[in-house]
């Protein structure tokens, strides 16, 4: 095993800047690692080998040649596959894009480039990011690269398991519902959901719009904060992004002294329905953070039971609405095209047959929650309860600094243990949805493997609007603490089970 | 398109019924790029050539308002009288459509920006009052040419798209139901329309051109039996693109309905398209299964908050509105009312002072406008405005005639040559010899012929019986093919003779 793919993208940014390594070597090591495992692990849909290797000799000339260069340079990323990238294709996990090739960049692409990452591929997810599993993806599923007969999670299934398969030390994802917490908690990486707006959805396919929001995936907090202080900021083309400085992410990765912060756990976000396995690392980690110095405490949320059901009429409703585009009238995969069939019959057939059943489920949902006489008792009350969840946040947030629980109920289940059984699947966003109602910041951090089925279990933090630092500080000091607990970071399991094969 | 219906004869029908109207007019708003991204919004470009990832709709892209846009509408709602909102949103309305890039538009819907205003129009001296429901923002769609054999959908082989009209901003304007108007609904109609299209000129917030689309209205009509109280089921005209097509339209639709009523049928709620060649409606989409457009909120646009301090200033910056406007040219021009009226019936105001402005008296501008020139543009169909001859060329004209160049007779030769595009005043006065005759001695000459054509006239005035000069005027202009100041003329001959 090349040593480089197990490095973070802090370290290798060093190990540049002293002129021990180049960007291509560390570029070339991850191609090579995903050659050798994406067979197994299918976290990528299209890997863009040849732009990869040139934007990594652009840097190391650039390097060469003196320029000052941002501190991710020449570090590889992985970008889920519903952020629009000039020239690759962007299927959104969807047959009815497998063709299409956007014309222009994502703004959080465009940040990449501009900061000298380089964009080793899109990974893969559920179809337009629906599902908890990628087994909605319409080119089959990711594999866990800590049980291949288990989920990745999802929907950014792919972005987490690229960095547990060591094909790349970052990833983005994209959070409507959890997608980048759930997948960073079943594989044991750390996902962040920064503050809604916070960084910007341009070029980013929406699902829905008023959750959605892209996010830092990562192995190690400082390589999460550093990614997070690339994509973040104000975007004028997006009316939805915070025109505010970008909280300091990765100063607060650097802290690992919590004394005097209040964290509250959420009391409806555990107990029935829980795996025990994850209650019980979950409540380890509490008292990691209480001997790191925080104050713990137990704060209600009375409305979060509703989260479930009312993000499950907003997000279709917005579903429904923002996957009408997909008519292959302008782009996409078109069916009988014969010269024969009406533009309706074509239309209707191409997303008969371009989209998938999730994707259909949703649309159906959303459709007949915002029909005329249905409006005001799904959507409205839906709305409602969003407002109602903003002001159990709010008011959490008066008595302590951060909110924690777990990330998922359960860990990592088997492929196809869910994918018959929608709310089964719906379910493992049940402790994610509530702060993409409210659009606060929220991340997931490993805090081990479940005793039940050694697969690993994630810690939520939850953080008050634009408080995206805190998110970096507590999960700085889990990190630590963990780290001499384990005597190296979780994912050092997986290699040793790998050298051990 | 379906056989010609039934009509009832107009009289006839407004004995039986009093038509409501209700009335939805669009504006394109002249903002130099679209509503929600930055491309151009010029009209005629190369199809497709001014679009982006976002008035395409390509997936991930998103709008951003364009703040222009916002401003215009509220000086629009300010100047209808109308109450703006102070936070407001956009919807989606849903509905799949081709022109559409996203399948949805991006509107208002429970929430619009301007609400409840009113303006008094008048027809035949008799004012109006129209009550203004709402003025709201919206996208426009992309334009679809259908072709085949037909130009229509129906019986196209294939379509194609151009979407630089997709995002272009617009601002729907509509009324309350306007009643009472009776037997001169369609005529309060075009006032209206014409009103809105002179306060948007005004405004300065519109090219405000029907043909071109940039004005559009959607007439609604529908009629209620004398004395009843309960309206009648509407029908929606469209593709109505002239104040002319306006009236046209409704008073078709009109005794349409009426003639359907009185067989006892019952009118169909839908969308009728307005066929301006043969001068009838034919039904359109069937809105008898209601459309629902499924709107929410559009989650990604902030709202609107404009600020009250805003709003103010713009209140104060408006420019006259146009019946102020009308009132102060009217003094200004010593107009009697009725002369007045002829000018803004036609829809010469703004050509009048243009005129004026050129130099020309307001007596002689609103001569030519509505005469000679408002005989030309009801004989072509088109808009005084669309009359290929500018206020400079007719205050030429008349300076023409005010130096003695050419006389009045002349001048109607002027305006048809101008109009048949043969060049401006001065070329055509002389390319075509138009000039009155001023050389001295070949008026002598013709003055000679005349007396010699027409000896008894001739006598009679030297015997002092001066009435009898217009037979030799007349001759002279003849013999000079009008060519020839009148008065001039006839001083020469009155010297001659006695």
């Amino acid at each position: 095993m090349n040593e480089l793919i197990l490095k973070g993208a802090a370290e290798l940014s060093q190990l540049m800047a002293d002129g021990q390594v180049s960007s291509q070597e560390i570029t070339q090591a991850c191609l090579d690692r995903i050659a050798q495992v994406e067979s197994a692990v299918a976290a990528f849909l299209h890997v863009d080998a040849e732009r990869a290797l040139a934007q990594a000799q652009r840097i190391d000339r650039q390097r060469a040649a003196g320029q000052a260069l941002g501190p991710l340079a020449g570090v590889p990323v992985a970008l889920k596959d519903s952020f629009a990238y000039a020239g690759a294709p962007t299927t959104c996990g969807s047959l009815i894009l497998r063709d299409w090739i956007p014309p222009y960049n994502a703004t959080v692409t465009q940040r990449l480039l501009d900061a000298g990452l380089v964009i080793l591929g899109k990974t893969n997810l559920d179809e337009f990011a629906m599902g908890s599993s990628t087994e909605n993806s319409a080119f089959g599923p990711t594999h866990n690269p800590w049980d291949l007969e288990r989920v990745p999670g999802g929907s950014g299934g792919g972005s987490a398991a690229s960095l547990v398969a060591f094909e790349t030390p970052l990833a983005i994802g994209s959070d409507t519902g959890g997608s980048i917490r759930q997948p960073a908690a079943v594989t044991g990486t750390i996902g962040v959901k920064p503050t809604y707006g916070g960084s910007s959805r341009y070029g980013l396919v929406a699902m829905a719009s008023s959750l959605d929001q892209p996010g830092p995936c990562a192995r190690g907090v400082l390589d999460a904060a550093l990614l997070h202080r690339v994509i973040a900021g104000w975007d004028p083309k997006d009316s939805t992004s915070i025109d505010a400085p970008v909280p300091d992410v990765v100063q607060a990765a650097g802290q690992t002294d919590l004394t005097g912060l209040r964290i509250g756990v959420v009391k409806e976000l555990g107990g029935e329905g829980y795996a025990a396995g994850v209650e019980r690392r979950f409540t380890e980690a509490v008292g990691l953070l209480e001997a790191a110095g925080a104050q713990l405490s137990e704060v209600s949320c009375p409305h979060f039971p509703l989260a479930l059901g009312a993000y499950y009429l907003i997000m279709p409703s917005e579903v429904s609405s923002n996957l009408a585009r997909f008519d292959a009238v302008r782009y996409g995969w078109r069916v009988n095209d014969d010269g024969r069939h009406s533009v309706e019959q074509v239309m209707r057939r191409s997303r008969g047959a371009g989209f998938g059943d999730e994707a259909k489920r949703r649309i159906i949902l959303g459709t007949y929650a915002l029909s005329s006489g249905y409006y005001d008792a799904y959507y409205g009350s839906a709305q409602k309860v969003r407002t109602l969840i903003i002001e159990d946040f709010a008011a959490a947030f008066e008595r302590v600094d951060v909110l924690i629980s777990p990330a998922t109920p359960t860990t990592a289940f088997k492929l196809g243990e869910r994918a018959g059984d929608p709310l089964a699947m719906y379910k493992a966003d049940l402790c994610t949805i509530p702060s993409n109602l409210a659009g606060n910041a929220a991340a997931s951090f490993p805090v081990g493997l479940s005793p039940e089925d050694g697969m690993p279990v994630g810690l939520q933090v939850m953080a008050p609007p634009l408080a995206d630092d805190r998110l970096y500080r507590v999960g700085a000091a889990l990190e630590l603490a963990l780290r001499q607990q384990w005597s190296g970071p979780l994912w050092a399991e997986l290699v040793r089970r790998e050298e051990s094969r | 398109m379906s056989p010609a219906e039934r009509l009832l004869d107009f009289d006839q029908a407004m004995a039986l019924f009093d038509p409501v109207l209700g009335l939805e007019v669009h504006v394109e708003l002249n903002t130099r790029s679209k509503m929600f991204c930055g491309c151009s919004t010029a009209f005629g470009a190369e199809p497709n050539s001014q679009t982006c990832p976002v008035c395409l709709g390509l997936p991930g892209s998103l709008p951003v308002l364009n703040r222009r846009a916002v401003e215009s509408a509220v000086r629009i709602g300010l100047a209808l009288n109308c109450s703006i909102a102070q936070w407001c949103r956009f919807a989606r309305k849903n509905y799949f459509y081709p022109d559409m890039p996203k399948d949805f538009q991006t509107s208002q819907y429970d929430e619009p920006i301007c609400q409840g205003g009113q303006v008094t129009v008048e027809v035949s001296g008799q004012p109006y009052l129209i009550e203004i429901e709402r003025a709201h923002m919206e996208e426009d769609a992309g334009k679809l040419v259908h072709v085949g054999v037909t130009g229509r959908i129906q019986g196209a082989d294939h379509s194609l798209l151009d979407y630089n009209r997709a995002g272009v901003p617009l601002i729907e304007i509509v009324t309350k139901p306007v009643t009472g108007t009776g037997a001169q609904a369609p005529q309060v109609a075009r006032a209206y329309v014409a009103y809105l299209r002179d306060l948007l000129r005004g405004l300065g917030v519109s090219d405000v051109r029907m043909e071109q689309g940039s004005l559009r209205c959607d007439a609604n009509v529908s009629l209620m039996p004398k004395g009843a109280s309960q309206l009648g089921t509407r029908t929606e005209t469209k593709n109505v693109n002239s104040l002319r097509s306006i009236e046209r339209a409704l008073r078709y639709e009109i005794r349409r309905q009426a003639a359907v009523l009185v067989d006892g049928g019952r009118v169909k709620q839908e969308t009728r398209h307005w066929h301006e060649d043969v001068g009838l409606t034919s039904p359109g989409r069937s809105k008898e299964q209601a459309e629902d457009y499924r709107y929410f909120p559009e989650p990604d646009l902030a709202p609107i908050a404009p600020s009250p301090e805003w709003v103010e200033r713009l209140r104060r910056d408006l420019p006259e509105a146009p019946d102020q406007r009308v009132a102060r040219l009217r003094l200004e021009w010593g107009f009697s009312e009725a002369e007045m009226r002829d000018v803004t019936g036609g829809g010469a105001l703004d050509r009048v002072a243009q005129t004026v402005a050129a130099g020309a008296t307001p007596t002689a501008a609103r001569k030519w406008w509505t005469t000679e020139l408002a005989r030309w543009a009801n004989q072509a169909g088109v808009e005084l405005d669309d009359v290929p001859m500018t206020p400079d060329q007719v205050a030429e004209v008349q300076a023409l005639i005010d130096r003695g160049v050419i006389n009045d007779k002349l001048a109607r030769r002027v305006f048809e040559a101008v109009l048949a595009g043969q060049g401006a005043p001065d070329e055509v006065v002389r390319s075509l010899g138009l000039a009155v005759v001023s050389d001295g001695a070949a008026l002598s000459q013709a003055v000679q012929r005349a007396i010699a054509a027409q000896p008894e006239a001739a006598q009679s005035i030297r015997q002092g019986k001066v009435q009898a000069v217009g037979a030799l005027i007349g001759q002279v202009m003849k013999d000079l093919r009008g060519q020839a100041d009148a008065a001039t003329v006839r001083q020469l001959i009155l010297d001659e003779l006695t």
